[in-house]
């Protein structure tokens, strides 16, 4: 049996999208009709009993944020699709744009529905320039259909989506810095209270969602809540998107069942590493996230797991590496992307990730010293302490658990 | 400037001249751009027809990695510096170029067609090493393949 799940994926690769009438035959927007019969009450039920959690990373209860939406009362409200895909290692919501745009919009007019908001927006990054393409011709066909637009499908709901397309910056993806740049301001987080969900795009409340957040949206409401739940093995709800790569047999995105183990998902799924090693460490959840050690491949996939040990589902990326790769050479790669990353706003971000990023680099020379790694650490809890945003938060995540699981290798790059 | 003012002027018209589309409106200038980035003047066009400062706009245009600072060529190539691509030895491409273009990253030929550029995931981990040339990604490079790619990216520029 196939260890693979497809749900959320169901439509990949089966219709054009200007085939719309292909798209409805399919079993397409399904979600939507049931949730413009059922009501906004019965959209959050379903949220909640599937037990979705919002996929951009934080994985905080999507029922919850979606039901303190609907609540808050404003005149004018905003949806936002988050799909400023940054984290390196991850490109499902590439996939998720690309193989079935229709089924984010779906998740999107859901959202829009339920919230009592007039206007969606989808944020995506400057790199995915064609998928934008692709996507504003998907709004015009199902605008064309009455899917969008005045009077959705003969109801009082009305709902406009527009694209927005970012400039090139990681740190965008955090919600405050990607509504700056929405406002033609510099990507820079802001201090929150107020929190977007008061005060966000165009200064009104607005509700932000990662790209898979929508899909998984649309699909419980299209085949509902148990059948999705259930999708998940050993009484874990659900099912993941994630991206595979590094060094792997069959790199790509694949949905996963939550429940599933590290080693299933590296072997089973991805065919193993590529010179058949048994595989060092993952990175899962992206740069932002903990090494895992092949010590603990045998993890199943869950939140909970994860949470037990320090790991992070996060994005869901995953990237292998094997024995030929040196721990300090892998946390370059990462110490200096947060490096270039950071904006620069609050000095335990700007400055953390340079000096950790240059005593990394000592560490690959094979020439640094014990008060170095000392300072390591004291760098890296000052920035989880006293950043200001997601970015310097999660920073040193990877070079922490480095630090933990790999101790032996490290130090023997340390000059005594 | 690069670009004409009748040709930013049409940009601005297309955002209604609102400075909360500062960001799509460089954007779509630069690709208008000669050498595809924008000039100081070019700024500060922008900046007095949106009634912004060109503080405000530099601010902008300095901190987006795909706002250009510098003149990029005909061909703007991309590598990816991300931890996958180096998993899959990038170095190896990343070097073949320098070496075949004789320039290192933020440099341009001299004679305008190529520039190259490191460059953070642009979301191709699953067919790395990859680059972006033009914004369009090629993957599962090898050094022959590199080469071709080149190569008619070469014979194009003559026709």
């Amino acid at each position: 049996m196939s260890k693979t799940r497809s749900l959320i994926s169901e439509f990949f690769d089966k219709y054009q999208i200007d085939h719309f009438d292909d798209y409805i035959r399919l079993g397409g927007f399904k979600g939507l009709k049931k949730a413009l019969e059922a009501g906004p009450d019965y959209v959050i039920e379903a949220l909640k009993k599937s037990e979705l959690r919002g996929r951009g990373g934080a994985a905080y209860p999507a029922y919850k944020k979606w039901s303190s939406s609907k609540e808050r009362q404003a005149p004018t409200k905003y949806v936002l699709v988050n799909g400023d895909e940054g984290e390196p290692g991850t490109f499902k919501d590439r996939d998720l744009l690309d193989k079935d745009p229709y089924k984010v919009l779906e998740g999107l007019i859901i959202a829009g529905y339920t919230i009592g908001a007039q206007e969606g927006y989808i944020y995506i990054r400057e790199e995915y320039e064609l998928i934008r393409q692709k996507l504003t011709e998907a709004i015009a066909h199902a605008k064309h259909h009455n899917y969008l637009g005045q009077n959705i499908l003969g109801t009082d709901f009305s709902f406009q989506v527009k694209v927005y397309t970012g400039a090139g910056a990681y740190v965008c993806g955090e919600n405050t810095a990607l509504i700056e740049s929405m406002h033609g301001n510099v990507g820079r987080p802001r201090v929150k209270r107020p929190r977007v969900s008061e005060k966000g795009l165009f200064h009104q409340p607005t509700m932000v969602n990662n790209v898979e957040t929508f899909a998984c949206a649309a699909t419980i409401l299209a085949h509902g809540a148990d059948t999705y739940a259930n999708a998940g093995l050993n009484g874990f709800k659900g099912t993941k998107m994630i991206s595979l790569c590094g060094n792997i047999s069959k790199p790509g995105v694949y949905e996963v069942p939550f429940g599933i183990t590290l080693r299933e998902i590296i072997e089973d799924i991805g065919g193993g590493t590529r010179d058949l090693s048994l595989g060092k460490f993952v990175q899962s959840g992206g740069a932002s996230c903990a090494l895992i050690p092949y010590t603990h491949f045998d993890t199943p996939y869950t939140y909970e797991d994860f949470d037990k040990e320090g790991f992070s589902i996060g994005s869901g990326a995953i990237v292998v590496a094997n024995g030929n790769i040196r721990v300090v050479d892998y946390l370059s790669s990462v110490t200096s992307f947060f490096e270039h990353e950071s904006c620069g706003k609050c000095t335990p971000c700007r400055e953390g990730t340079k000096r950790m990023h240059e005593i990394i680099e000592d560490l690959c020379r094979d020439q640094a010293s014990q008060k170095q790694i000392d300072r390591l650490n004291q760098i890296a809890y000052t920035m989880i302490d006293s950043s200001l945003c997601g970015l310097g938060q999660t920073a040193p995540a990877a070079t922490l658990s480095a630090l933990k699981h790999f101790e032996d290798e490290i130090m023997e790059s340390v000059v005594l | 400037m690069g670009i004409s003012k009748e040709r930013i002027e049409d940009v601005l018209a297309k955002y209604d001249y609102r400075a909360d589309a500062l960001v799509p409106i460089l954007m779509d200038t630069q690709s208008l751009c000669v050498d595809h980035f924008l000039t100081e003047a070019t700024q500060k066009y922008i900046a007095k027809k949106l009634d912004l400062t060109y503080v405000d706009v530099y601010e902008v245009s300095s901190f987006f990695a795909a706002l250009h600072k510098t003149p990029k060529g005909k061909y703007h190539i991309q590598v990816c510096d991300s931890s996958v691509c180096r998993i899959n030895k990038k170095d190896i491409i990343q070097t073949f170029l320098e070496q075949h273009l004789q320039i290192e990253p933020g440099q341009m030929t001299p004679d305008g067609l190529f520039s190259l550029e490191k460059t953070t995931c642009f979301g191709a981990c699953d067919i790395s090493p990859a680059v972006r040339i033009n914004k369009k990604v090629h993957g599962h490079l090898t050094i022959q393949k590199m080469k071709k790619l080149l190569g008619e990216l070469k014979e194009a520029s003559h026709v």
